[in-house]
């Protein structure tokens, strides 16, 4: 009895810890006083002067693009890596998983410098520079989401339509593709996630002129703390916040649908 | 005898350095039910992978009907599959799983629905359309398999262990209704297990095969009865194997004594391998006995006993029995000499394959 209640302090004050921050900084987006210390009533007016301004409109929408167009991209080739991974032999298999693994567990700041210095060479940097680079850290998300979904499908169901009559393309959209599609949805959120809530890479890769959220909180902070980033940090966390509810209903209901028809 | 409807010639087949089948002639009559028996990787999974285009031979040709199919792809051949573990589409439902093979061969839509009905009455699950595969027991996703590959209307139904999964029980009844099915369609079976019963149980023909080569074909009464090596022998049924030799035409002597049997044509002293059924090792008191015996162990089956007999000739008897004999008893052992199965000693390296000691018998 005694253990249970103190488990039940311990975890709210380790979820205090971790949201205290994010909770004080929403509710400083809807101060209307500009001190962080004094409440001086509720306002939206911070948002509004963030959709008034056309710099953070097109930051938003460099964002948001940047993050539909990199998951899409690296949705596609992490799907067809998948496929080629899962082909190959034990040891094969191994190896190039290692190596799609390390840009996960590598320092952003690595990836970033590494990128720039990449694309300085070859490319302007702007908007397809970053792109780029989002795409290339989201495909091992990807991977990651996809090939386990691969690993437990049962790959004789693809025999069993080529058996019955399709070819093996009409069979890989037909039979796999529809498999496979919990793990690519997955995927495809997390990718959204991860460039939307990216700064390192970004920074390093980005032209001047582009900006994204992240790097137009940057540069604002930078000049001094305004409200209107309160209400613009807010405003990533709840897209972010948003992303990951739907990712969650979504595995939730699969499972809710797989369990159902188990009856 | 009906025609030749597939025909599988000189065929090898290895994946990477192990060879699974090795130079492998094998044809199959119209309207047939053919078993291919045999042990984990003897191979026969891998003819019926050839047979239905999902792997190419090395080196060799498989005719249907006449026609070389060797590189066609299996949506281009006249046969369906019903596989291991059924492969049912799992997002689609019973009756879109059905109708899959007819849908991609343009059949109107009141064909296919006609069609899924008489699919589902014949497998014995009318109403089961709009179910999806999650929400059916192993057996019943057996005979949904069953119905999507018959529904095509094949020539050939290739059945690849398609009982394994299942309890024993299930198994049983799905035996009986799988000879039926054959007995209704009209159209070739080839199945393939590792379980024994099951193929003396279905098959016109059983084909019984060992590390990629053919051991024997024939009926499953010829294959129990007159096995024609050692490895058959014991891998159909139980059986007692032992050293003799053919003194002359029916007399063979084990362990220094001599025993009438019916087999004749070999050499003189020739060593041999004699095998002896389990059920047909008559023990009774040991005055009436060819020789005797003590019983070393008992264990009860159910429908008989299982006991192991320490001969005075120095081989140790399988018997199955229904009579109950305890430990210790001391027992006259007979065989009538119908019940010897004489054969030849394994010759050539090919032969030597067989040699039972080495190979795993069942998974």
């Amino acid at each position: 009895m005694m253990g249970k209640a103190l488990g039940k302090i311990y975890i709210v004050l380790v979820v205090l810890f971790m949201y205290a921050p994010i909770m004080v900084l929403i509710a400083l987006s809807f101060n209307a006083s500009k001190s962080r210390v004094i409440w001086g009533g509720f306002t939206l007016k911070w948002y509004r002067t963030l959709f008034e301004s056309s710099a953070i409109i097109s930051a938003i929408g460099t964002t948001l693009l940047l993050a539909l167009l990199s998951a899409a991209i690296a949705c596609i080739i992490g799907l067809t890596a998948s496929l080629g991974i899962y082909a190959m032999k034990k040891r094969d298999y191994k190896i190039m998983l290692f190596f799609t693994n390390i840009p996960l567990l590598n320092a952003d700041i690595v990836t970033g410098i590494a990128l720039m210095l990449w694309f300085v060479k070859f490319m302007p940097l702007g908007f397809s520079s970053v792109l780029v680079a989002h795409v290339t850290f989201n495909i091992p998300y990807v991977i990651l989401c996809i090939l386990p979904k691969l690993e437990t499908m049962d790959i004789r169901q693809f025999e069993a339509a080529r058996d019955l009559g399709a070819t093996s393309f009409y069979a890989f959209v037909k039979i796999l593709i529809p498999d496979l599609m919990p793990g690519i949805f997955a995927g495809f959120f997390m990718a959204f996630t991860m460039s939307m809530d990216d700064f390192v890479i970004t920074y390093f890769t980005k032209g001047p002129g582009v900006n994204t959220l992240s790097t137009l909180i940057y540069g604002e902070i930078r000049k001094g703390i305004k409200p209107e980033m309160y209400a613009l940090s807010s405003l990533l966390f709840f897209i972010v916040l948003i992303m990951l509810i739907i990712v969650n209903i979504s595995a939730r209901d699969n499972k809710d649908k797989s369990d159902l028809a188990a009856y | 005898m009906s025609k030749k409807l597939i025909e599988l010639k000189n065929i090898s087949k290895s994946f990477g350095s192990n060879l699974v089948l090795d130079e492998l002639d094998l044809y199959i009559r119209e309207n047939e039910f053919v078993t291919l028996l045999g042990p984990s990787g003897c191979g026969k999974t891998t003819i019926l992978r050839i047979i239905g285009g999902f792997e190419t031979p090395d080196i060799g040709s498989v005719y249907f009907d006449g026609v070389d199919i060797t590189k066609l792809s299996p949506n281009e051949r006249q046969l369906n599959t019903v596989f291991q573990k059924y492969a049912l589409f799992t997002h689609m439902t019973v009756a879109e799983n059905i109708a899959f093979g007819l849908r991609l061969k343009k059949k109107s839509d009141s064909y296919i629905k006609d069609k899924i009905k008489y699919a589902l009455d014949l497998v014995n699950l009318p109403g089961y359309e709009d179910r999806y595969p999650d929400s059916l027991s192993g057996g019943q996703q057996q005979r949904i398999a069953i119905a999507r590959a018959i529904v095509n209307e094949p020539k050939v139904l290739l059945l690849d262990e398609p009982l394994g999964a299942l309890d024993l029980k299930l198994r049983q009844e799905m035996q009986y209704e799988l000879i039926r099915l054959k007995n209704e369609l009209g159209i070739t079976f080839i199945y393939v297990t590792h379980d024994q019963e099951e193929a003396l149980t279905m098959s016109d023909t059983i084909v019984v095969m060992n590390q990629g080569y053919i051991q024997q074909i024939g009926t499953p009464e010829s294959i129990y009865n007159e096995p024609t090596n050692a490895f058959v022998a014991d891998f159909i049924g139980e059986s007692n194997i032992i050293d003799g030799i053919m003194v002359r035409d029916r007399l063979v002597n084990i362990g220094g004594l001599d025993f009438e049997c019916v087999d004749e044509g070999f050499g003189k002293n020739e060593p041999v391998d004699v095998v002896i059924r389990p059920e047909d090792v008559e023990l009774g008191s040991p005055e009436g006995g060819h020789t005797t015996g003590t019983v070393t162990s008992i264990i009860f089956k159910g429908v008989h006993y299982e006991i192991q007999v320490e001969s005075a000739i120095g081989i140790n008897f399988m018997v199955q029995t229904t009579q109950n004999f305890p430990v210790g008893s001391f027992v006259g052992i007979n065989v009538i000499p119908d019940n010897f199965q004489i054969m030849h000693k394994p010759q050539s390296e090919d032969e030597e394959i067989l040699n039972i000691e080495d190979i795993p018998l069942k998974e």
